[in-house]
This record gives structure tokens, C-alpha cells and sequence, in this order.
């Protein structure tokens, strides 16, 4: 068996576990996803910036990892729970085990913890700060750094994602669309190309003038890490680009739009992460099973119903999920329609995108 | 969808005497509908053979009948107690088998009895190779390749399309004989000339192996709203050509990566659909060639099959008792999940445990059997059933 590993959350709670893939100390909000498979998936998602990823099924590495099923250029998590790390990987595509793969990435994983007890924890007390740590094994000290942590809340994670320059991901296509990288997931990209858009994206500082130089028929707004009201910089400019162009928002993209259209954005409990949530279109009362991966939510109550309509809620805890301009092309959704990991059933809304350029065309 | 109010009494069939390979599990699936139904106020009309059953408790149903399970027997019944629908999908085959023998000699439509759950065409299209292999192909899925041939050269063309090894089938052959599986070619020649030999019409089916492919199942339901979810998917341990009664099955699959289990999803999905079961569970194979992750589409079971058990129990999702409410009109957003009581059964359960069951064979029950798996039938009869985690 691997050395030691231990976690401390800021409440002075501990868990104990095995070092895998690379050693190291490093801090981040602890959150668990229940996806069954897509680990790799998970790994490269940017929203994941900032947080310790605990996985809700206990078996991960058994497909091994292969080079095709990454979201971005490398992975974001800032450490990895599990109860087992297969070594033993089956499948055709796979070129390594998950422990080799954490070594030469460089992310911290633990094995053999409780990670239904760690799960449960945070189900009843909350999203919480934490260390993991392969190095420092004083519960005291441990908890004393978990604390001192910066967390989610009102930080700017979105600048250690994005690109820092301009990438044609597509040269051809057309519906010219420009998304705003606040983190963008891969398959959100490959969706849009797929769907016969010539894409350009852009980092997430980038100007509303400069947005619109490139005369784009839609521009999308991506999924991205923590809290929404930790860029105001780009709240701003998707204000300014509210009137001026078709809007397709994601995750946290859907967040900033709700703020820069005048609503409220607040932190779930635990949020919710993982590829079995039901989400309902309540224009057409058919249900598709979503994954998501969020901490924060756009508050329903905030919303201006004479500007805003609800299209989409969870029917696990009835939050909001999707939501539209009734006046301008503008529509977005908390789930992630792009899925990879997780289901298929929203693609659906990659249409609604393209029909809006088209409409605006005309 | 509220529930339907055109029907007020329900048929439903049982599966009979437990015989390997349709044991107690369609018992279990029978009762929970039985009792899933009264609880929404219909009349329950039941029709099983076998009395040791808990389905044949007397306050299961408001009729039953310890009777054969026949068409003529149904009919007596249906003449009898004039049901306005029947429920055939939660029965097992035998079940199936007897709906679909009444809606051919047209005892159904005679007493003007609905099929509930999966109509006549829906259970045909699953059931019937030919038809359903037209309706995959309709949908864009892919099958283990195959082809009938009349002579050697017919035959010898095929060996060429589709590589070795071959599956060779004999149309009727009197006793079954003459097939086998060819894996040069000097084999093939043989097994194709014998069963072209003994077959009645002179006529053979030629189809790829895939004998040592990964073995997938989903257990899927679809209500009347058009809205689909996955319960569980399974990999068998043992890779395709043990049955999967006889193999280690292990709830949820373990070495598929999310695209490759997502595309089997996509494809569960859309075979539901087109075969068109209306509402309650299906079960669907797949098998995936480990050297280069091609999928094909084995079968489907337009029913409550015996790894919907299975999956009821990996799961908790009660899929019987919830197929039963599909088929009078609810729809999955209006039913509760029996465990966490407060969200809605319109979603995938997720597992932080796994689940393994491995077969016990009783071979000192069946002193003739050899201590081997021969692959096409099953042969235990009692399996364990573990939680990991």
C-alpha cells in the first residue's frame, strides 16, 4: 500500500486515506460527484478550478485514461478522494493507468478513504474548505490551514482558466460564434462546430467592443469556476452585449447572465454535481436527465418575470435551471447540454442556438 | 398525465411453474404489480398456474384463477370477467407468450381487451429476429453481420464479407442439428455444407461471432410522455457466449468509458422508441468487440426480465411496481422515489456501491449436466447476490 494521506476540513473534521499519483499539500472546497463513469471528464473540467473533487461511486480508474476524453488543455481539480484506484485498467482506448496519469500531471490523489462518510458529512453540513495533505499529518495544523483557505466565495478563479489569447477552434462553418472562455469545457466547442458554427474564442477579459469587431451571429458564454459574482468585469460586458447579439449562456455562464440582467445569484448548499439530474422544460413538460457542476444559482425570486421567463427548473429541489429573454434572443441554462461526461438528452438546446442566429439573420 | 380512467379492470398474466430460467423473480415483478394496481383502485384479474406463489395470495388480486396458462383458458376468462386491458409484460415470457397467442387468434379484439404496457406490434418487433433486425437497421444500429445462404457458393461469398469466426445455423432442421461455430476456413466448409445438408429448405444462417465480446445490459422505461431513463446498466464478467444467467454480472458497468456507455445509452433509447414499448421497462443487450470498441445490438426484452430483478435490487427502483403505474397513464415525474420519498422517479439512480452476482450452480442436482459451460442455455437456477463498497 501507498503512504499515508490525510484531509482536514475547516471544521476540524478528518479523514484518512492513501496516497496515489503525485504527493503534495493543497487546499480547495471539497464537493462530490455521483457520475458513475467520465472521471477523466471530470478531471479536465476548468469549472472544477479551486475545488477537491470526492467521487460518490466507489470503483474509478477501471477504464484506464486515454488521450481523447479530456474538456481542456489539462486537468484543473486541486485534488482527487476516492475509495479505490483500479490498477488495472481495461479497455481499447486506454494508454495508462489513473495513477500514472496523476503522477505526470501532477494532481494529488487519495484512495481508501470513507468517501460515503466523507459525502454524508458534507451533505448535512455543507460545502466546506479543506487541505488534503501527503506530507503534514497534525490534525490541528491541518485544520488551521483548511480554514485560512481562500474558498469560492467572491474569488476570481475564471483568470487562472482562460485562454490567454484568441484560439480559431473552427475555421469554417455558418454561423461565425464567439465564445467568451471563461473556462470553456472541450465538447461545448465541439458541439458548436459539429452544429456547423465557425468558432472563435476569446479570453474572458476581452471587451465588448472587441467581442463585437468580430461581428459574431451568436456569442456564447461559458461554463467556468466558483462564484459568478467574483467577475463583475464580465458581468459588465455582457451587459453591454445584451441588446446587441443572439446569447447563448452555460453554467456559469447562465449565473452572470442572470446578474447582468438584474437577478440575484446565491451558493447551494453542496451544489450539485454529477450526470442523473432531472430538469424539466416546462414549455414542453419533457423531462431529459442533465449532468451539472455547480456551486452557485441564479435566485428564481430575483428574476424580473416581465423580462424574464423560467423554461427550465430541477425537480430534485426545484431550483432554477434555464431561462430565456421574452424580448431579446438571450437564453441559458445551469446544465451542461454539451454533456461529456453524462447523458445526451439536452443537445436539443445547441439547435435552439443555431435557429436564434438563423432567425437574427433573417 | 393523470392516471387513465377508460380502464377500470386489469388482466394480468403470471409467469407459471418456476423452471430454470424463469424462477421466483416474475413472481416478485407480478406481485408488485398486482399491488401497485389495487393500490390505484383498479379491479385485478390474475391468471397464474402455479399456487406457490405469492402472487396468488388471496388478497393479491380481487380474481384469481389457479388455471393452465393457455389462450383458451385466457379466453375463458376475458369471457368471464370482461377486463377492459391486460397487462402482459410483467409475466416473464410465458406471459408475453400467451398475449401475444390471443391477439392472434383475435380473443382480444373480440371482447374488446386493451393490451396495456407493449401492444402486439411493439412485443412482434422485439421479439421476432427478422423484424427487428430491419428495425435497428431503420434506426442506424449496428448488428453482428449475417446473411442467409442457399448453396456453397452463397456461402463462400459470405465467408468473404463477414470474417471468421462464423456462427452457422441450419433453418429447419429436424432436432437442431447441424449447426455450429466455424473458425477456419476448413470448417467453415464442413459446418456449412452439413447444415445446408440438413436443413429441410436447404437454407443457412451465416452470422459473425462475437463469442468473447464484452456483454452489456440496460434496463430502460419510457412512459407515456415520451420521457426515457436508464435504471442500471450490467457488464457480465463472463464475455458473450456465457449465458448471462450463468455468468458474474456485476451492476453498474465498470470498463466503459462515459462516451462509450453514453453512446449505449443513446442507442437504448432509441431502440425503446422504435420498437415502441409505450411504457414500463425494457431490457436491452449489447456486445462491444474489446479490440476496437465496436457496439452491436444482441437483443431486446420488451418486458420485466429476470435483470430487472436485478437491477430493482442493485438499485432500489422498483421497476415493476413503477412499469405497472406507467401503464395506466402516470408518467415518471408524477411518481415518487420509494427511497428518498421526495424526489421524483423521472431520474437515473446513481450507485456508490457496486453489486455482483455469481451464480451457484447445483450441479449435484443435475447429475447428468456436465461441469461445463456449454454457452446457449441456462443453467443455475440460485445465485448470490454481494454489495461492495
Amino acid at each position: 500500500m501507498n503512504k499515508k494521506a490525510k484531509i482536514a476540513l475547516e471544521d476540524g473534521k478528518i479523514f484518512a486515506g492513501f496516497s496515489f499519483g503525485a504527493a503534495g499539500e493543497k487546499c480547495g472546497e471539497v464537493v462530490f460527484n455521483t457520475s458513475l463513469a467520465g472521471y477523466q471528464e471530470i478531471l479536465t473540467d476548468p469549472s472544477y478550478k479551486g475545488q477537491i473533487v470526492t467521487m460518490t461511486y466507489p470503483l474509478i480508474g477501471n477504464y484506464g485514461v486515454n488521450p481523447e476524453d479530456i474538456e481542456s488543455r489539462q486537468s484543473f481539480v486541486e485534488g482527487f478522494i476516492i475509495k479505490e484506484c483500479s490498477r488495472i485498467a481495461s479497455n481499447w482506448q486506454s494508454r495508462q493507468t489513473l495513477d500514472e496519469y496523476f503522477k505526470e500531471n501532477n494532481i494529488i490523489g487519495i484512495e481508501g478513504v470513507d468517501t460515503r462518510a466523507l459525502t454524508r458529512y458534507i451533505r448535512l453540513q455543507g460545502a466546506m474548505k479543506a487541505v488534503i495533505s501527503t506530507e503534514d499529518f497534525n490534525e490541528e495544523s491541518l485544520a488551521a490551514k483548511a480554514k485560512a483557505s481562500p474558498g469560492l466565495i467572491g474569488r476570481d478563479l475564471v483568470k487562472e482558466v482562460t485562454s490567454d489569447k484568441p484560439i480559431e477552434w473552427s475555421k469554417k462553418g455558418k454561423y461565425k460564434v464567439v465564445v467568451l472562455d471563461c473556462g470553456v469545457k472541450y465538447n461545448i466547442l465541439r458541439s458548436l462546430a459539429d452544429n456547423n458554427c465557425k468558432v472563435l474564442v476569446l479570453p474572458s477579459t476581452t471587451k465588448t467592443e472587441d467581442i463585437l469587431v468580430e461581428k459574431p451571429d451568436g456569442v456564447l458564454l461559458s461554463n467556468g469556476p466558483g462564484d459568478p459574482a467574483g467577475v463583475p468585469y464580465v458581468v459588465e460586458n455582457v451587459k453591454r452585449l445584451l441588446n446587441k447579439v443572439p446569447i447563448f449562456g452555460i453554467c456559469l455562464g447562465h449565473q452572470m447572465l442572470g446578474l447582468a440582467m438584474g437577478g440575484r445569484t446565491y451558493k447551494l448548499k453542496f451544489g450539485h454535481h454529477g450526470g442523473n439530474h432531472p430538469v424539466k422544460d416546462l414549455r414542453t413538460n419533457k423531462i431529459s436527465i442533465t449532468v451539472q457542476n455547480h456551486g452557485f444559482c441564479v435566485d428564481r425570486e430575483s428574476l424580473n418575470k416581465e423580462d424574464i421567463e423560467i423554461t427550465h427548473i430541477n425537480l430534485n429541489d426545484q431550483t432554477l435551471e434555464g431561462m430565456r429573454h421574452r424580448k431579446l434572443p438571450i437564453f441559458s441554462v445551469q446544465f451542461h447540454p454539451e454533456a461529456s461526461p453524462g447523458p445526451h438528452d439536452a443537445r436539443y438546446l445547441f439547435d435552439k442556438f443555431i435557429g436564434m442566429m438563423e432567425y437574427n439573420h433573417a | 398525465m393523470p392516471k387513465r380512467t377508460d380502464i377500470h379492470k386489469i388482466l394480468i398474466i403470471g409467469s407459471g411453474p418456476i423452471v430454470i430460467s424463469q424462477a421466483c423473480e416474475f413472481d416478485y415483478s407480478g406481485t408488485q404489480a398486482c399491488k401497485a394496481l389495487k393500490e390505484e383502485g383498479f379491479q385485478i384479474v390474475l391468471l397464474n398456474s402455479n399456487p406457490a406463489t405469492i402472487m396468488t395470495d388471496p388478497e393479491m388480486a380481487d380474481a384469481t384463477y389457479i388455471e393452465p396458462i393457455t389462450p383458451e383458458v385466457l379466453e375463458k376468462i376475458i369471457e368471464k370477467e370482461k377486463p377492459d386491458a391486460l397487462l402482459p409484460t410483467l409475466g416473464g415470457q410465458t406471459g408475453l407468450n400467451t398475449a401475444i397467442r390471443a391477439a392472434e387468434t383475435g380473443i382480444l379484439d373480440k371482447y374488446n381487451v386493451k393490451m396495456i404496457g407493449a401492444n402486439y406490434d411493439a412485443i412482434k418487433k422485439a421479439e421476432d429476429r427478422g423484424y427487428f433486425k430491419k428495425s435497428m437497421e431503420k434506426i442506424g444500429l449496428d448488428l453482428p453481420k449475417s446473411t442467409l445462404a442457399y448453396n456453397m457458393e452463397e456461402s463462400r461469398s459470405a465467408l468473404k464479407r463477414i470474417s471468421l469466426p462464423l456462427i452457422i445455423r441450419p433453418s429447419f432442421t429436424l432436432g437442431g442439428t447441424g449447426g455450429g461455430i466455424a473458425e477456419t476456413e476448413e470448417e467453415f466448409e464442413k459446418i456449412a455444407e452439413l447444415g445446408l445438408k440438413s436443413s429441410m429448405i436447404s437454407e443457412i444462417l451465416i452470422e459473425e461471432s462475437v463469442v468473447g465480446w464484452k456483454e452489456y445490459e440496460l434496463e430502460v422505461m419510457r412512459d407515456l410522455k415520451d420521457n426515457v431513463v436508464i435504471i442500471c446498466s450490467i457488464e457480465n464478467f463472463d464475455p458473450m457466449g456465457i449465458h448471462t444467467g450463468d455468468s458474474i454480472t456485476v451492476a453498474p458497468a465498470q470498463t466503459l468509458t462515459d462516451k462509450e456507455y453514453q453512446k449505449m445509452r443513446d442507442a437504448a433509447i432509441a431502440i425503446i422508441r422504435e420498437v415502441g414499448v409505450e411504457t414500463g421497462g425494457s431490457n436491452i443487450q449489447f456486445a462491444v468487440n474489446p479490440k476496437d470498441g465496436r457496439m452491436v445490438v444482441i437483443e431486446m426484452n420488451p418486458r420485466v426480465s429476470r435483470s430487472s430483478a436485478l437491477a430493482s435490487k442493485a438499485t432500489g427502483f422498483p421497476i415493476a411496481k413503477f412499469a405497472a403505474k406507467l401503464a395506466v397513464g402516470y408518467t415518471l415525474d408524477e411518481i415518487r422515489n420509494d427511497i428518498t420519498k421526495d424526489t421524483p422517479a423521472s431520474f437515473e439512480p446513481a450507485m456508490d456501491y457496486c453489486v455482483v452476482k455469481i451464480p451457484r450452480f447445483t450441479f449435484e442436482k443435475f447429475p447428468e449436466a456436465k461441469d461445463v459451460l456449454v454457452g446457449i442455455f441456462i443453467i443455475n437456477i440460485t445465485y448470490y447476490l454481494l454489495t461492495f463498497n
